[in-house]
């Protein structure tokens, strides 16, 4: 198998453009900004656009107006820009403006350092907009998922209508590794559903069968209206508390009820464990390794490793941990998912991991860990 | 033409708001250009003038306070032929200062029309960017001790190509805004105006005191000739066409068996300057070559011309999982930073890692095998003793060979500097 060698962010890159992806718009971060380089390579030449916004704010707004004009769009930040994009999250999230929104993680709180990995802002992608609607958030552990992940984000995006999260993180996006991109599955692309022709069309008027409201892009022949404000189907305010009680609710429901069609994992299932360890992201490598040794040792261990972070695939997570009595969640911070596990599994022994220096958890860490149960 | 004006959404501005009278004209130049409602994208933000979107038959995006500038940009590179009119308050226009500016140096085809009351309206009157110092309004004394800008100024030294400041009663507003709009570029048009909910209630400001102000300042009167040039969208379309297309990244093929078939890390411990990472990208595609799985962590300073620079290599058979380096096969220490910074590594080393060491640099004692290279007696310059060392790796028969390397460097090297870098791995003694 022929192999190239490109880092994380280059491989999200890639898979953006695969998936369609023709506008992007970034401001200079580390460890953000090679996919932002990359981008700038792609795009233009194949008729897209790519710019450098003044700031973050103005990054992800043009990335909005891009979206609502048609185009497939993504940006990409690091902690200090993700503060930065929350209004306009919150506008994607209401308004149900696609977009894809990469996040590479990198040592906070603040400007902390920014050449060094950890996850610290995987409650803050859930939680860091006004109105708290859930989002999808799915984190990559290698290069082969920058790509695979990217364009999943793409298709939910398009399907749900909303901000789709890549929680990368320094060790993954500015490490370079080996990829033999044509061999990585390609999912079908999909495009945010147009009304049937003929049909009459307001903006976020939801059919019967349907959870999404149909897209036709600002600019084409029917007029479209796009608001922040608390809205009707026609894109208009309304001050009806049962219509926006029932839009809220549609909003929550219709990205939480369907994380099961999109609850992308790898599990590591061992008979005669009794301890099931969980973890996402970088640190899943250093579990992986982690894993095979116990076994070797005859110690073996079940590993979980979550690629889809939110909503919380809850009964992926309650069905695989089913028969454990403890569970270990390991993260590169000081205890954020494991407060999702200890609320998912409330009759198991939760244990957990965590370290937020700047260096990544190594194997043997996690041994330790397991072996403290 | 027909009048774009939403019948079913009558205009709410309190009685005497000039925004009221702004609205019907914005409206009478979308007649006299013949416009029709899918031409025309309304883009507002918050504040009374955010109301403007809601009162037009057009398409329409409303958002965040300040924000409005940044979603016309989108909507305007992705459809150009769309007529981009973007409304904003005296309030949107201080929170949004750095979209201004920058739509402003682009010159992207946008009209913002700025209509400037000197207060906040709807949150309680306010002070704004623009309220006058001696103004009463509902901030107490602050504005007394701040002092207004004057957006017009802002936006010609910032590089608008059209830019008016005039009162929003003036006679022939129309056509003014329908210059604007067909000017190809940005346009601002600063329109004063009189808040009645708010401003004139405590402040005299009326249609006469706006043009007396006015007319005892310079004006602004359309194009800005210093600042005439080549709209933002047409140009990026240009420059974009006559961009290559980026290939894929080059594949390697499989071509050598590795010395050894197992996994091994390498770590070049070098300073800024002596082309580590470079040498790092070469050991990983001499790996590929191999058919071996690579990554690559590469750290150096921020400042990236001083201090260390380390690159860290593993290749191995299998995926690799962890990447962090716990028992390298190979040590390359040729600058004493680099060294310095991951000292601790040594203690820990196997009694069969090799460490190749320039002469002139110190390492910590350790178990190690050191292979002890005078670089500059070879004449081989600081910036080369990355390569060399790869080649002395090579010529050992540790980690890579040197048919692994000499192909790495033709996948990765064009002419001339190919055949230098091979000449200088072949010139390279072990010794
Ligand atoms: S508060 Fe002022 S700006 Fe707002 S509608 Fe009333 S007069 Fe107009």
């Amino acid at each position: 198998m022929p192999l190239s060698l490109m880092e994380g962010n280059e491989a999200i890159a890639w898979g953006a453009v695969n998936s369609g992806c023709r506008f992007y718009a970034g401001y200079p971060i580390t460890p953000a900004t090679t996919i932002f380089n990359t981008m700038l390579k792609l795009l233009p030449p194949m008729g897209g656009i790519c710019i450098q916004g003044e700031d973050e704010i103005a990054s992800i707004g043009s990335c909005l107006g891009a979206s609502m004009a048609g185009l497939k769009v993504m940006t990409a930040t690091s902690g200090p820009g993700l503060s930065l994009y929350s209004e306009h999250i919150s506008f994607a999230l209401g308004s149900e403006i696609p977009i894809v929104i990469v996040v590479i993680q990198r040592l906070g709180p603040s400007t902390g350092s920014a050449t060094r990995g950890a996850d610290g802002d995987i409650q803050f992608m859930r939680w860091g907009s006004s109105g708290g609607l859930p989002v999808i958030v799915l984190a990559p552990v290698d290069i082969n998922d920058c790509f695979f992940l990217t364009m999943h984000a793409f298709n939910l995006a398009e399907e749900f209508r909303c901000p789709v999260f890549i929680a990368s993180n320094k060790e993954i996006a500015m490490t370079k590794e080996s990829i033999d991109m044509d061999a990585i599955p390609r999912p079908k692309l999909k495009e945010r559903a147009a009304p049937p022709p003929g049909k009459s069309f307001l903006p976020f008027e939801i059919g019967s069968d349907r959870m999404t409201p149909d897209f036709l892009p600002i600019g084409d022949e029917v007029l479209v209206r796009q608001t922040s404000s608390t809205h009707g189907p026609d894109g208009y305010i309304t001050t009806d508390f049962d219509q926006i009680g029932k839009n809220q609710e549609r909003l929550r429901k219709k990205i939480v009820s369907a994380v099961d069609r999109f609850s992308f994992c790898e599990a590591y299932m061992e008979d005669d464990a009794d301890t099931l360890v969980i973890t996402y992201g970088v640190t899943a490598r250093a579990a992986k390794e982690a894993f095979m040794e116990q076994k070797g040792e005859g110690k073996p261990v079940s590993l979980l490793v979550l690629k889809t972070i939110w909503p919380v695939p809850e009964n992926l997570i309650k069905e695989k941990a089913k028969s454990f009595k403890h569970v270990v969640v390991v993260e590169m911070n000081l205890g954020q998912y494991v407060r999702e596990i200890q609320r998912i599994l409330p009759d198991k022994k939760v244990h957990f991991f965590g370290q937020m220096n700047g260096k990544l958890i190594t194997p043997h860490q996690i041994k330790e860990a397991i072996a403290n149960v | 033409m027909s009048n774009l004006l939403n019948k079913s959404r009558p205009l709410v501005f309190c009685p005497g708001c000039s925004h009221e009278r702004i609205a019907r004209i914005l409206d009478k130049s979308f007649q006299n250009m013949g416009l029709n409602g899918n031409q025309i994208v309304m883009v507002s933000d918050i504040g009374c003038s955010g109301l403007f979107d809601t009162f037009f038959n057009t398409h329409a995006m409303h958002g965040l306070h300040g924000r409005a500038l940044t979603y016309a940009t989108g909507l305007k590179l992705a459809r150009p032929e769309l007529n981009v009119v973007v409304t904003m308050g005296d309030g949107g226009m201080g929170i949004g200062g750095a979209h201004i500016l920058s739509a402003c140096r682009r010159n992207l085809d946008l009209t913002l029309l700025v209509l400037n009351n000197f207060n906040f309206g709807m949150t309680g009157g306010q002070f704004s960017a623009t309220t006058p110092s001696e103004a009463q309004v509902g901030s107490g004394f602050l504005n007394r001790i701040e002092r207004p800008i004057d957006v017009c100024e802002v936006a010609c030294s910032a590089g608008a190509t059209y830019v008016t400041r005039c009162s929003a009663y003036r006679k022939d507003l129309a056509e003014e805004i329908e210059r604007a709009i067909r000017h190809e570029g940005f346009s601002v048009l600063d329109i004063w105006g009189v808040c009645t909910g708010r401003y004139s209630k405590q402040n005299k400001l009326t249609p006469q005191t706006i043009d007396e102000t006015l007319s005892a300042l310079p004006p602004r009167e359309g194009v800005v000739e210093n600042n005439a040039r080549k709209e933002y969208g047409r140009f990026y379309r240009e420059v974009a066409e006559s961009q290559k297309p980026t290939p894929p990244p080059a594949k390697i093929e499989k071509k050598f068996d590795p010395p050894e078939s197992i996994r091994q890390e390498v770590i070049i411990l070098g300073d800024a300057g002596q082309r580590i990472i470079t040498a790092g990208d070469i050991l990983c595609f001499a790996g590929l070559t191999a058919g071996l799985k690579v990554t690559q962590k590469n750290e150096y300073n921020i400042t990236v011309l001083r201090g260390p620079s380390i690159s860290e290599v593993i290749l191995s058979p299998e995926d690799i999982g962890f990447n962090g380096i716990y028992r390298p096969a190979a040590i390359v220490a040729i600058g004493q930073e680099g060294v310095d910074r991951r000292a601790n590594l040594f203690e820990h080393l196997d009694k069969d890692a090799l460490i190749i060491l320039a002469k002139g640099v110190e390492v910590p004692s350790s178990n190690a095998t050191v292979h002890l290279v005078d670089f500059k007696k070879q004449g081989i310059k600081t910036h080369d003793r990355a390569l060399s060392s790869l080649s002395v790796m090579a010529k050992l028969n540790k980690v890579i060979n040197l048919k692994m390397l000499q192909s790495a460097l033709e996948a990765r090297f064009k002419e001339p500097v190919l055949t230098s870098a091979l000449g200088l791995v072949d010139r390279v003694d072990i010794a």
